[in-house]
Formats: structure tokens, sequence, C-alpha cells
């Protein structure tokens, strides 16, 4: 188990802290309601393309290949960038990467680091790094910035604080960035904060950073995907520009790269292209240019027979757009940077103990798998993680027993005829038989099923022959 | 043609009608049924707890119960789909292995093994939502999946079409799962509950006067989550209605 884990390995209660969410009726049915759309613009588009299974099916290959020969491309990847003046350098861990951005801040003297948004550089706590070390770090994406101002993870990868209504945004500006918080206009909020980070980009003393959405092996080259422009600023603007990279990101060819940019804000999003595709392969004259490549954990996974295929990833969110139960969640019930149906199989990798109930937070109904455009099978890697955490023992003690106990009878003919037959009514049935109830919790906001005067077994000892042969 | 008839646990406990209508419904069509009597469960419920040391009592079972037959049949995808795809935790012999590949969704058996299309005794004159479960959408892949662009096809619409005077009405998310996911409906109840919920009002805004699947494990869900609303939606297994029930 990596770091993150160390000293957190209590168990995150995922269906309390959903509970919490849906009692904010408002917030439920908005982030239900606002994701759902996102997913029917990704099926309107996906449906628009004759080639969209043939482009999945090749993304999956692509991705399983480079995964396959990980060594090779981080190889020629170095080389071409090294080749290029950009100086590279390896992180195993989240705190060797948070210690080189630290490094390479401090060395230089500056003091404030203007980042676009990277799930990455959460997934390592980076700010909590760095910013206690007298770096300010100044999160340029909207979404990024409202998580940052209110202390909080992302909720979702691509639209990092969709589970707040712009009521809340406009509270949180109010109190952080002097806004007027009675005013939830959205171009009102947006402008705000755009003239509130604006200014850091200018400043004296100033790094910039950007995430990676693909590695290029072939030319050296880091693609990002923004729609808002700040990643350009934030490479473009000050003297250093780092990029976090998570080695999972690799590409072979600049030629693979269009089977994925066609696919990814198609399945973000909905639309055709991110409003800006920008390739940063050098350092401009008179500036640096540093990549930070990381593995945490992901070697670890890429040796996980059953769990590898997740690094094919892109990080696009389309699983969680669709999935039934985040929508009803919010992604903060998830308690690490990567949420939803990607959330439950990646996070246990991470402390099984601590993301344990993460993969029974799931139906089993296999929409994200579906949708996945680099076809991971999201719900097969759910059910796979189940049997491994109740192998571990990992599951709460109560179900375990019930589930021993189902098991049992169950497995013996006698003992569940027996059973059904001494027992009446379906309050008493229930619980022992079907496992619904072990704490009377189905009947809380449902009501039960009425009991039948007899069962099948016992209307077919009576009405048929062949039951008495 | 040697077929049994597998009774989910739950259907035998709780809706024998169920039962009774598979049966019947497979006599009406010609088909000489057996119902193996010492049959339990398929394992499911502790399978898809992670659970499989405790799955393995009543795989074997299962496994023992329905080793000599062409076909074994049962209304209940999701348990289908346990057979087929996840009933592993006992050792893989032939007869296992022939078993796993005999089970049959009674959906399925209908539709591409009997091939039958009418069902002249059945009528059933009600505004219908068909509620497919994920099982028998992304698993037993009866239904076209709305995340797939593919030419739309539904073996079970295809079944229902037969019967009389029935009238289909579709809710604006027609395979959102409906949140009964197993022991997922205890252990994360809040959840489970509110995609309930949103499930029977998306068909009662459709116009449904009833709901209508081939999985009773949604429906009895489903219907849970509908009479503490004191929702105004009935709820009937596609067994039932193919068998000619009328409500």
């Amino acid at each position: 188990m990596s770091e993150v884990a160390k000293g957190k390995s209590k168990r995150l209660d995922h269906a309390k802290a959903a509970g919490a969410f849906i009692a904010k009726a408002d917030h439920v049915a908005f982030h239900d309601k606002r994701l759902w759309d996102l997913r029917s613009k990704r099926d309107a588009q996906a449906h628009g393309m004759p080639e969209w299974e043939t482009l999945r099916e090749l993304a999956s290959g692509i991705k399983e290949h480079t995964l396959s020969h990980l060594a090779d491309y981080l190889d020629q990847f170095i080389t071409q960038a090294e080749s290029h003046g950009v100086v590279v350098h390896y992180a195993s861990t989240a705190e060797e990467h948070n210690e080189i951005v630290y490094k390479l801040m401090s060395e230089r003297g500056l003091t404030t680091l203007v980042k676009s948004k990277s799930m990455l550089t959460d997934e390592c706590k980076m700010r909590e790094y760095i910013e206690p070390r007298g770096i300010t770090v100044m999160e340029t994406d909207l979404g990024e910035r409202i998580q940052q101002l209110d202390n909080q993870d992302p909720s979702h990868m691509v639209v990092p604080a969709v589970h707040k209504l712009r009521a809340d945004v406009a509270e949180l500006f109010g109190r952080t960035i002097g806004t007027d918080p009675k005013n939830s206009d959205i171009h009102y909020l947006a402008e705000s904060q755009r003239m509130n980070t604006r200014p850091y980009f200018v400043r004296e003393k100033t790094a910039g950073m950007t995430g990676c959405n693909f590695a290029v092996a072939q030319t050296g080259t880091v693609v990002v995907c923004t729609n808002e422009g700040n990643a350009d600023l934030s490479a473009n603007v000050p003297s250093l520009h780092i990029a976090s990279i998570g080695i999972e990101k690799l590409i072979p060819r600049i030629s693979d790269l269009g089977v994925f940019i066609r696919m990814l804000s198609r399945s973000a999003l909905g639309s055709p292209i991110t409003q800006y595709t920008s390739h940063f392969r050098a350092p401009r004259a008179g500036s640096e240019m540093h990549y930070i490549l990381v593995d945490h954990g992901r070697s670890e996974r890429l040796a996980m027979e059953d769990f590898w295929y997740s690094l094919k990833c892109i990080r696009c969110g389309a699983c969680m757009n669709t999935c039934p139960v985040y929508r009803r969640s919010g992604g903060l019930s998830y308690g690490f940077t990567y949420s939803g149906p990607i959330g439950a199989i990646i996070n246990p990798t991470y402390d099984m103990k601590r993301f344990s109930s993460l993969p029974f937070a799931s139906t089993l109904n296999g929409s994200c798998s579906n949708v996945c455009p680099t076809k991971v099978n999201i719900h097969e890697q759910i059910y796979k993680w189940r049997e491994v955490i109740a192998a571990n023992h990992e599951v709460p003690f109560v179900k375990q027993e019930v589930l021993k106990m189902a098991g049992r009878l169950l497995a013996s003919p006698t003992l569940y005829r027996g059973t059904v037959a001494s027992l009446g009514g379906a309050l008493k049935r229930l619980p022992n038989f079907v496992l619904y109830n072990p704490l009377n919790i189905w009947g809380r906001q449902r009501d039960l099923p009425e009991t039948p005067a007899e069962t099948f077994h016992e209307w077919y000892k009576k009405n048929r022959k062949a039951a008495n042969k | 043609m040697k077929v049994a008839l597998f009774v989910p646990c739950f259907i035998d406990a709780f809706y024998p009608e169920v039962g009774i209508a598979t049966l019947e419904l497979l006599e009406r069509l010609g088909v000489e049924v057996d119902y193996p009597q010492e049959q339990t469960c398929c394992g499911q419920p502790m399978a898809n707890s992670g659970a499989q040391k405790e799955a393995a009592g009543a795989e074997r079972v299962f496994a023992r119960n329905f080793a000599d037959y062409d076909y074994v049949v049962g209304p209940s995808a999701s348990c289908i789909h346990h057979v087929r795809e996840h009933l592993t935790a006992i050792e893989q012999s032939a007869s296992v292995r022939k078993v796993r590949a005999s089970a049959y969704e009674l959906v399925e058996f209908l539709h591409d093994v009997l091939n039958v299309r009418e069902f002249p005794w059945a009528e059933f004159p009600h505004r219908v939502g068909l509620h497919n479960s994920c099982s028998a959408i992304r698993h037993l892949r009866e239904v076209s999946a709305s995340e797939i662009g593919a030419t739309p096809f539904s073996k079970p619409r295809t079944l229902l079409e037969g019967v009389k005077g029935i009238e289909f009405v579709t809710p604006t998310r027609p395979d959102e799962c409906c949140g009964f996911g197993g022991t997922f409906s205890v252990t994360e109840e809040a959840v489970s509950v509110r995609m309930g919920q949103d499930k029977v009002r998306d068909h009662l805004g459709a116009g449904a006067q009833y709901i209508v699947s081939g999985d009773m494990s949604c429906l009895m869900h489903q219907q849970g989550c509908a009479e503490r609303l004191k929702l105004d939606a009935r709820f009937i297994h596609i067994a039932q209605v193919l068998n000619g029930a009328r409500a």
C-alpha cells in the first residue's frame, strides 16, 4: 500500500456520506440532473459517429499496448523531452513529487505557483505539502479554485465543484474573495474569479504548473486539454513551467493522439472538443520547463492481474456522469481525488481497508463500462474488488455474519425448507432469507412485500403430480 | 428437450405467482418442465457481496439439481447472469460448466429458443412502463443499452407486443438502474431508496399504470418505495402478463 494510506486506515463510510448528501434535496436533484444532462450530450455525440465503437476499441488497444511496454515508452519520452531542453524528473511517491516541486521553486526563489487543473497534484496532496513551506498556490481552473477556497477535494474529475449550487458558490466567494454573497449570477461569479486569479499570472517570483492529458513518447510532447485557457497562461507566462505527469498518460505516437482527442471531450462533456488542446514540447527562450513523471502506486497497480486495466483511464469522467449511484451520492462521499465508479476501483489500490466500502457503493449495473472510451471493465473490477475485500475480512462484521448464515441456509435444501416452513410472515422471513433486512433497514423507507399464503414449492407439491413421484 | 424450472429463492418465498406463471406459460407452449425440488438458490446474494466461500454451498446445490437438463430456465436475469458468468465458487467440473451453459432467462428462452411471438391467450389492456433490469440489458443483452449507439432492440418488448391491448409508455431514462442491487439495497439504503423513488416517478410521469419487468427483485424494491410514498403504481412480472394475467 502506498504512502497515502499511512495512518489513514479508518474505514470510509460511503453510505453515511451519501445519505448526508441526499438529505440536501435541492443539491441531489440538481447534481443528478446536471450530470445526466452531460451523459445525454455524450450519447448524442457518440451516437452521431458511426465509428465510435471502433474508436473505443482502438483507444483500448493503444493503451493496453503502451502499458505493456511502458518502460520503453517512458525511455523514449524522456529522451525526446531532454533533447528539446526539458528537464525530466521521476517521482516514485507522492512525497517525492511534492519535494521536487518545492525544491524547483525554492532554489529559484519563487513563491507563487499558478496552476491549471491536475487530478494528479490533488492525488499527491501537493498543496498540503508546499503551502506550509511558504508557497502560495493559486488554482486557476474555476471548479478547482472553488474547491480550493472551500478546502475540499474535487468532487468530480472534470467539473470539480459540480456538487455545489451557484448560491453555495456566491456565499463562498463572498466569504473568501469579497464578492456580493447574494449575487449568484454565474457570469458575475466566473468573472469575479477570473479577476481574482489573473493577476497572479503576472506576479513576480511565480512558477506555472499544468497537468497532462497525454504524453506522446515519439515527440516528448505534453498535451493539455482545457476549456478555460488557464493552462496556457500557467505554462506560458511564468519563467518556469512544471508539468506533472502520471506515468500512465503515455501514448506512443502523435498519430495516436487523434483517437483520444476525438473521444475525450465528447465523453466528458458531450462537446466535440475542448476549447484548447495545447501541445508543450520545449521551454520558451529564456525560461525553463520541467516534467515530473509520477508513479505513486501505478507500477504496483500495473502488476495487479485483475486491476491493471484501470490504468487505461483518461480521466474523462463519463463513468461518473452515467453512474446512478454517484449522481445521488456526490463525489465527496468517495473520500479521495477519484470518485464515482473509477474511484471505486482506483482508491482501494491505495488503501484497501480505508476504501473498502467503495466497491459496494455500486449496483453493478454496468453502465460505466459501456460509456468508458478506453473500455475499462469498471463494473467487473468492482465485482472482483468485492471478492478481494471479503477474502481479506474487510466486510463489516454484521454483514459478514449474515452472509455466513445465509450461505449455510442456502447450502442445505433441508435446512432451507425447514426454515421457510417454520417462519411465518415477511418480517421474520426476510432477514433470514434474502439478506435484505439484517437490521430492518429495508423497511425504514420501503414497504415489505406481503407474505403469500404458500411458497411456490408448497404450491407445486399440491398442484403437480410430478412433485410426488 | 429436457427443461428444468429454476425458481429463485425470493420468488419461491414472496412471489410464488411468478413461479406459477412461468411454469404454466412453459406448459402452455408445450414444454415438458421438471422442477427439481431440492433447489435453493444460485448463490448470487453471497457472491455479489464478495463472499465466495459462503456462496459455494448454494452453488453446489444448484449444480447438483440442474445437472441433467438441456435447459435450465429461470424468471430472473440477475440470477441467470450469476449462473452463467459468476458461478465460480466451486470447482468447474464438466458438469458444472454444462449447467452454467444451459442456463436461460425466461425471456431469452421464449425469444431465442422457443422463438415464440404470439400469446393469443394474453390480454393486458393497460399503459405499461417496461422496466428492464441492468442484468437483462447490460449483462444478458436482451435489450440494447442506451450507451451504445447500435440499432435498438428489446426481446421483452418484442414478446409483450404479442399481448392484446397492451400500450407502452417510455420513461425519460428507460435504462437507468432502479437501485435494488441486492445487498446494496440495505448497505446503501439512502442511495438505493432515492434511485427507486426516482425510477417509479419517471414511469408514472410517462403515464404508466403498470411497471412490468422480468426481474421481480427490481419490482420488489420499486413497489416498496412506491407504497411507502403512496404512489399509484402497480407492478407485475412479465411471466404473469405473458401467461394471461389481466391485472
